[in-house]
């Protein structure tokens, strides 16, 4: 099937299998921020924005994704770069692995709530899993991002 | 891993109705999340995005909530967060993350008669009622009895009223599959308890629900939370024991009732 979708600000044209999923088709198409971790979708390392709001694009059937607009890490280049270098500066980048689809939902959270209070950063963050486990860091950057205390 | 032949996304209810009794391997997906953990073989996979059942409205006393509508919806609805002491809100908040929520329906959870559906348990709290497309309008209750059956799930009318309600879960973490739910609620002086991830799907505890409405003293709560969890039955699966889910739910129940009596 034929599915057309605005990709971080530009119009692609995809060919899908019915049962393919969007954390593959994008994977294909080049989209390498995205990453598999968990095949049982709850590790969050495949968030995507769809139509602005985090999904988890491992459980996406990318048919459903015809006229969406997707946007990825690709997309948000400037904002990502700002928070990794207080993740960086708190010392809690670790290994990297996660970190695309934790920035996309910190991001997702900065647009959606307001000087949030760190029981709803963590609720907010719930679904990102860090097999490095170094969430106080990542709780310290995000803080100080959002400029919360 | 699974497979679908044929997607449609059908322009009426009446359409995807049709396709979907159509064949036997026809299926209505839902929000999907669950197909990649199965190997379900799908002739025709029915999606029921393009059909306006997202939304949640207060209409004609009664909240009405549509089929499409994502559990992140229902979690940050200011209908819901403001009804019935937030129970159907609070219900929903712990299952995996945002980015899940974001995806997954509330008729997919619901038709589906998921054992471990927070939601479930919480809707079977209050006054519920759902309306399938052949079926008619039902009691949730009724609706969670009867075998299973080719339909789709159009919407659910929760009545509108002053019910109280509090939910309860256990779970070796947050954002883990629950191992015991609970759902209180009281409108006046008339009480319902439901229980839910017994691992089976949710059940009201009929005995306890009317000892309590018949006689209610504060310091016999663990008496009728006992009742609950003595009528009701309990399974064992990878998430804990029978005994382990009756005994807490004494517990879970007696919590419930205590937030519900401090419910102004």
């Amino acid at each position: 099937m034929q599915i057309e979708i605005i990709l971080n600000g530009k119009k692609v044209s995809l060919d899908v299998k019915n049962n393919e999923l969007l954390a593959d088709t994008l994977r294909n198409y080049g989209v390498f921020s995205i990453r598999k971790g968990c095949d049982t979708t709850c590790c969050g390392l495949c968030t995507i924005w769809v139509e602005e709001k985090p999904v988890l694009s491992c459980a996406m059937l990318s048919v459903r994704a015809d006229g969406k607009t997707i946007t990825t890490m690709e997309g948000l280049q400037r904002e990502a770069e700002e928070f990794a270098q207080v993740l960086v500066a708190e010392g809690s980048e670790q290994c990297g692995f996660c970190s695309p689809g934790f920035i996309l939902t910190v991001l997702a959270m900065k647009r959606e709530l307001k000087n949030p209070t760190q029981e709803e950063i963590v609720h907010y963050l719930t679904g990102n899993l860090c097999r490095c486990t170094g969430y106080l860091g990542q709780l310290r950057a995000i803080k100080k991002y959002l400029g919360v205390a | 891993m699974f497979i679908i032949n044929e997607f449609i996304q059908p322009q009426t209810i009446e359409e995807a109705y049709n396709i979907l009794v159509s064949r036997r391997n026809n299926a209505v997906i839902g929000g999907s999340a669950f197909l990649r953990m199965g190997s379900k073989k799908i002739n025709t996979a029915v999606d029921l995005s393009k059909l306006g059942l997202d939304y949640i409205k207060d209409e004609d006393g009664y909240i009405e909530i549509g089929a499409y509508t994502t559990l992140r919806e229902v979690e940050t609805s200011p209908i819901l967060v403001n009804s019935f002491s937030g129970v159907i809100s609070n219900s929903v908040k712990n299952i995996i993350g945002i980015q899940f929520r974001n995806i997954v329906t509330v008729g997919a959870s619901v038709f589906s008669k998921y054992g471990f559906s927070d939601l479930i348990t919480a809707l079977l709290a209050l006054d519920t009622e759902i309306e399938l497309y052949k079926a008619g309008r039902i009691p949730l209750d009724d609706f969670l009895k009867r075998p299973f059956e080719k339909d789709v799930l159009i919407r659910i009318f929760i009545k509108k009223n002053q019910r109280r309600a509090s939910f309860q879960d256990l779970r070796n973490s947050v954002s883990d599959y629950p191992i015991l739910n609970v759902a209180v609620s009281r409108l006046d002086n008339q009480w319902t308890i439901a229980v839910g991830a017994r691992p089976r799907v949710a059940a009201i505890a009929i005995k306890a629900s009317e000892a309590l409405s018949e006689h209610l003293g504060p310091e016999n709560l663990a008496y009728y939370a006992d009742i609950a969890a003595e009528e009701l039955t309990f399974g064992t699966n990878e998430r804990g024991t029978a005994e382990y889910r009756q005994a807490m739910c004494k517990v879970l129940v007696k919590r419930a009732l205590m937030e519900v009596l401090e419910c102004k």
